[in-house]
């Protein structure tokens, strides 16, 4: 609620400054052309976010794959754990906006190079605090396991795995946050189609509002996003939100 | 006369035996020396004061760890951790029959077998009920209930009732030392309160401080429905709490 009067109060000044400040439309348009070309250009926005929308949700769903095999890998393996987590952090400190050029030039200008681009970015922040829930399981829990008969791979199926899965959601909600900008990257690196690729044509052609009701399409499927998640985190995992009480 | 509870008993004519037994963590020695062994039916109260390596004790007898020197004998045991470690995302029903679960049983029959001995333990109508909506008391008693269900013929309870407040506290020894006369097993009972050891035990050990080594064994000879008041139970309670000094 509180954040919503935040937004309109937002528009509210913006609008208001447009008027006052006398600045040309193409520089800063006002939030009423905004809409206006949310309107007007709906079938344009419409075709170019589907190819954006279906760059981040197969980019984070490669991720979420990509993450939790390497979490499992990474728990049940010290020595994987040992060998591979250096490099993980690795993969983030490539600077990416320099790289996706490279990928680009390499794969083409299709959807494989911005897959990529999506799941490196987004792997991340699914992996760490995924791993960190699993290594915060009280000892106890694992020895009652064992001590109950369960394998190695029942105490990860019937203990473990289910303790990291708030980790799981909170890492994939932090991944939508950033899928939006990998995506956009990917397309500013080169692309046909899609809502960074619009956006970046649109500027040259001085159709800022256009370029602005992207980023409000883009902006707006990134919360649905982030809020569906959140709704399906509370429907799955209830016993979540309480916190873990001891007698 | 409550009959025997409805959890096939396994053979508990095995007994623990620990025979010189020391384990270190490092340059922390946990256990010197330590002999002990309770016969099959048997309920040992292990008290002392904390870090006398009652916990190491029990990892050993459960086969997690093995003792650095020494020798331990015990048939299958399961461990009834400090703090319940109930699965918050299951309900109290699926946590009891998490053992049946483990070996293959499937999920209906597991659950089905819980309920009956939730019922039993007077958990009936809570089978559905997640740990966090549960009592302290409630809590301990699902979490006994899992023990029970893995059928092991040795029992290790490591302060079982260590978070319960006084009252509850009583209510649930009393309650565990019936459900024992209905489903016998051997038992260790690691607690650093004497005067639960004197109320549930056949016989009480103390250890020293670490490095824990047994310096008192008391027979308990006193009938059971023992109470906190009764003139035998203060006795032996003040010789054991002398020997922790």
């Amino acid at each position: 609620m509180v954040a919503l009067m935040i937004v309109i109060a937002f528009v509210g000044v913006w609008q208001l400054y447009t008027e006052l400040s006398g600045l040309d439309a193409f520089v800063l348009p006002p939030p009423t052309e905004v809409v206006t070309s949310l309107y007007d250009d709906r079938g344009l926005l419409l075709e170019n976010f589907l190819v954006t929308g279906g760059e981040m949700l197969l980019g984070l769903l490669v991720a979420l794959l990509l993450g939790i095999a390497l979490t499992v890998l990474l728990h049940l393996s010290p020595p994987a754990r040992r060998g591979l987590y250096p490099l993980l952090v690795g993969t983030q400190v490539v600077p990416i906006v320099l790289i996706a050029p490279l990928l680009v030039a390499w794969f083409g200008f299709g959807l494989l190079p911005k897959l990529g681009i999506v799941a490196v970015v987004c792997f991340f922040p699914i992996v760490v605090p995924t791993l960190d829930a699993l290594r915060r399981i009280d000892p106890d829990r694992i020895k009652l396991m064992r001590t109950l008969g369960a394998t190695r791979w029942q105490v990860l199926r019937f203990a473990e795995a289910p303790s990291a899965l708030p980790g799981l959601f909170t890492g994939t909600r932090l991944a939508v946050a950033i899928a939006a900008i990998a995506a956009v990257l990917a397309e500013y690196s080169g692309s046909e189609r899609g809502l960074g690729r619009l956006t970046l044509q649109s500027i040259p052609q001085l159709e800022t509002a256009r370029a602005y009701a992207a980023i409000v399409v883009l902006m707006t499927f990134t919360l649905l996003l982030y809020a569906g998640l959140a709704a399906l985190e509370r429907l799955l995992l209830p016993w979540a939100a309480a916190p873990e009480r001891t007698p | 006369m409550a009959t025997e509870l409805g959890v096939a008993t396994p053979r508990i004519t095995d007994g623990v035996v620990l025979d010189g037994v020391s384990h270190a963590y490092g340059a922390t020695q946990a256990l010197e020396r330590v002999s002990l062994s309770a016969r099959g039916g048997e309920v040992v109260a292990i008290v002392g004061p904390s870090g006398c390596g009652k916990s190491t004790l029990l990892d050993l007898v459960c086969g997690l760890t093995t003792p650095q020197a020494g020798r331990v004998e015990a048939p299958r045991a399961v461990l009834m951790p400090q703090r319940d470690q109930l699965l918050p995302w299951l309900t109290a029903a699926d946590n009891a029959a998490l053992a049946l679960r483990v070996n293959g049983t499937s999920k209906h029959a597991a659950r089905e077998k819980a309920t009956r001995l939730l019922a039993e333990l007077g958990l009936g109508g809570f089978e559905r009920t997640r740990p966090a909506d549960l009592s302290g008391g409630m809590r301990q008693r699902v979490a006994f209930a899992r023990t029970l269900l893995a059928g092991a013929p040795l029992l290790c309870l490591d302060e079982p009732f260590g978070a319960l407040d006084a009252i509850t506290r009583a209510d649930t020894q009393a309650w565990l030392a019936e459900a024992l006369r209905r489903s016998p097993r051997t038992v260790l009972l690691v607690t650093h309160d004497v005067e639960e050891a004197v109320l549930l035990a056949d016989t009480v050990v103390v250890l020293s401080p670490r490095p824990g080594r047994v310096v008192k064994r008391l027979r308990i000879d006193l009938p059971p429905g023992r109470t906190a008041t009764d003139p035998g139970v203060v006795e032996l309670r003040a010789e054991a709490l002398a020997a922790m000094r």
